[in-house]
């Protein structure tokens, strides 16, 4: 382990990074620094730029301008197999001429590691695999090819992580076990991940920080938590789980409260949940989380005049649409806890939440930026 | 009793679908032909070749007397023109795999748009006679064509010296034969290669050196197989190549064979030869494919 790759460590920053396919601007100046360490998810529709994003950091494609470095080392040019960088590819690529051992052997070979029996076998016992180390990829099933593509991958100790939609060929039940399978091996060895996805749900389960990516840049960045309460831009809004928002005019700020007129009403929303960058004398749209929203108990923020146009059951909790008089559709999430299993379609009800959850984003924005986005398509 | 005679009838009819009776039945023809044009013919050979000349010494006329012996004198008669059988059909294969390989893995990985163009164009001589395109080989070869100019040229050949009549000339008109059965299969096992798995090498620590010895390679191997099989076995019997571009010490066994049948109309040592380039080929096949199965070509 004394070459080039094992010694590099440290944060990965990428500086300005840009990829262009021709006249398509793939990549569009992106600027980030991943901590040594974290689990970084980089999340996004398809044809944001992620993937790309990725595979320059693995040396498979070249940036067309910018910089990537891990540590002080400059890695933006160096050949993939000179990087200290290993991948789990989307489709696992395993060697399908090579037995599970030799697979994961691969890597440590390559560096000229001759005695590989004890790392290998390890690491397939980290995976819960060690006693398939004899077969060819073909006899496994997708979810083994998976572990395997890691353990191919973690075994070489690299810096850093890639992990391609890794999950991506997986069913749901089976994606759901190894996000915690995932997230623990990641623990226990302490490498920094850094994971594509177009699952927002993948990346919230998993990643310590998501970056959320949109034509080529990043729209905003910070922990799940963050990322779901305040949304800073309406592609997070939608894009990261549901969001109703609805079109408003700042009246007044009144100290630490921002009053906005919607439709008649008067909506407060706090002073520093007010992520909108124009003039507050211009238009926002005041963003509310569908579970926030509550039909039977008064809150500050209250709409009225909603009629219930449909209802679905699912389980935790039943899913209202609602019209309000100014003919949009608001979606509300209610628990199952008896509170408002009375509800018919075709009831006239008012919707009401605290001000402390509602948001303010740029009025001119376009309202449904990141709804269209079918987030299961390739 | 007429409802129970129905009855039983109606199962048997079903149980006469669910019998897989089709698959049998789609093998027939498939079965016949290979009955009528091959088993039989080679059973009848088999027969030929261990006959003696009819008492009335009439010409081509033999009876059976199983004389095993035919064997012996078939190979001590024509030993020369069987290891030179080999070596030029090996030697044509090696070239035939150098020239291809880089052309199937360009074709295969780096031709883009142009793919199937050029796969139309390694089939393309095909269109024309086999016969006129190794006669064609007379003409690059030949004392004003331009291959000896530019070897000349270049001092390679002395002024007096040639290239057409030579074992050189009928090892490069077999090479060109049979590049085609070489270069598609190649092609096709390169063509199904997951260029992801190159990647993940790469990805791995590989070189591209290392990544084609380790992975690339191994995984064309069906395609090396086959198509190293497709050109060794139609070169090693071949004789028209042999005829067109060779002279009186470049006579393979398919010559030898063909003479036989039929200048001296000598069908047992015909058959007996015949038997034995088949025997030779299959064992050589059967050590390789043993071999290529393992990997240890690799």
């Amino acid at each position: 382990m004394a070459d080039a790759a094992a010694s590099t460590k440290g944060d990965l920053t990428l500086t300005n990074l840009v990829k262009e396919f021709g006249d398509f601007r793939a990549v569009d100046d992106l600027s980030l620094v991943i901590p040594e360490g974290s689990f970084f998810a980089l999340l996004g529709p398809s044809g944001c730029g992620k993937t790309t994003t990725l595979r320059m950091i693995a040396g498979l494609e070249e940036p067309t301008a910018g910089k990537i470095a891990i540590g002080s080392t400059d890695i933006t040019y160096a050949k993939p197999y000179a990087r200290p960088v290993n991948t789990v590819f989307q489709n696992y690529a395993l060697f399908p001429h090579l037995t599970i051992f030799e697979n994961v052997a691969f890597g440590l070979r390559r560096r000229g590691i001759k005695d590989v029996k004890e790392q290998v076998t390890k690491v397939l016992e980290l995976v819960e695999l060690a006693h398939l180390a004899a077969r060819k990829p073909v006899q496994l099933s997708g979810g083994q090819q998976q572990r395997i593509a890691v353990a191919r991958a973690i075994v070489n100790r690299p810096a850093l992580l890639l992990l391609d939609e890794p999950l991506g060929a997986l069913d749901l039940k089976l994606r759901r076990q190894m996000q915690i399978e995932l997230k623990w091996i990641q623990t226990e060895v302490g490498l920094t991940f850094v994971h594509v996805t177009h699952d927002q749900e993948e990346a919230m389960t998993m990643a310590d920080t998501i970056a959320v990516m949109n034509e080529g840049r990043i729209e905003q960045m910070g922990t799940p938590v963050e990322l779901y309460e305040s949304p800073k831009t309406v592609f997070v809004a939608n894009f990261l789980g549901q969001s109703n928002l609805v079109k408003g005019k700042v009246e007044s700020v009144d100290g630490e409260d921002l009053n906005v007129n919607v439709h008649g009403n008067r909506i407060v929303v706090p002073a520093n949940r007010d992520f909108s960058t124009d003039n507050h004398e211009r238009s926002v749209l005041i963003g509310i989380r569908p579970e926030k929203i509550s039909i039977e108990h008064p809150e500050a923020n209250t709409l009225g005049g909603g009629i219930i146009t449909d209802i679905s059951f699912v389980g935790v909790s039943t899913q209202f649409q609602i019209q309000m008089p100014w003919g949009q559709e608001l979606a509300v999430f209610e628990q199952n806890d008896g509170g408002a299993s009375h509800l018919q379609k075709g009831d006239t009800v008012s919707l009401s939440w605290k001000p402390q959850f509602t948001f303010a984003l740029d009025g001119t924005a376009d309202i449904d930026a990141g709804t269209s986005v079918n987030p299961d398509e390739e | 009793m007429a409802f129970v005679a129905a009855v039983t009838k109606r199962s048997g009819a079903v149980r006469g679908i669910k019998r897989p009776s089709t698959p049998y039945l789609l093998l027939i023809p498939g079965l016949a032909w290979l009955f009528m044009f091959f088993i039989y013919p080679l059973i009848n050979l088999a027969g030929t070749s261990t006959q003696t000349p009819a008492d009335s010494g009439e010409v081509g006329v033999y009876v059976q007397s199983f004389r095993f012996a035919n064997y012996i004198d078939a190979f001590s008669g024509a030993r020369e023109q069987f290891l030179r059988s080999i070596i030029y059909a090996l030697i044509a294969t090696l070239l035939a795999l150098a020239i291809s390989y880089p052309l199937a893995y360009a074709i295969a990985f780096k031709s883009g748009k142009w793919k199937n163009l050029l796969l139309v164009l390694v089939v393309a001589p095909f269109f024309t006679s086999f016969l006129l395109r190794t006669v064609a080989w007379k003409q690059i070869l030949g004392n004003e064509g331009p291959v000896v100019a530019v070897l000349k040229f270049l001092h390679i050949l002395g002024p007096q010296a040639g290239l057409t009549a030579s074992a050189f000339a009928v090892v490069t008109g077999m090479t060109y034969n049979f590049l085609p059965f070489m270069t598609l299969p190649l092609y096709a096992s390169l063509e199904r290669i997951d260029p992801r798995t190159l990647e993940a090498s790469s990805d791995l620590y590989a070189n591209g050196i290392t990544t084609f010895r380790k992975v690339t390679f191994p995984l064309s191997l069906p395609g090396v197989v086959a198509g190293t099989l497709l050109t060794f076995i139609p070169a090693a019997g071949d004789y028209i190549n042999a005829t067109l571009l060779g002279n009186p010490r470049t006579k393979m066994i398919g010559n030898v064979i063909e003479a036989r049948f039929f200048d001296i109309v000598d069908y047992p040592t015909a058959a007996a030869l015949s038997f034995m380039l088949m025997a030779a080929i299959l064992i050589m096949v059967m050590v390789y494919v043993r071999k290529a199965g393992t990997e240890e070509l690799v």
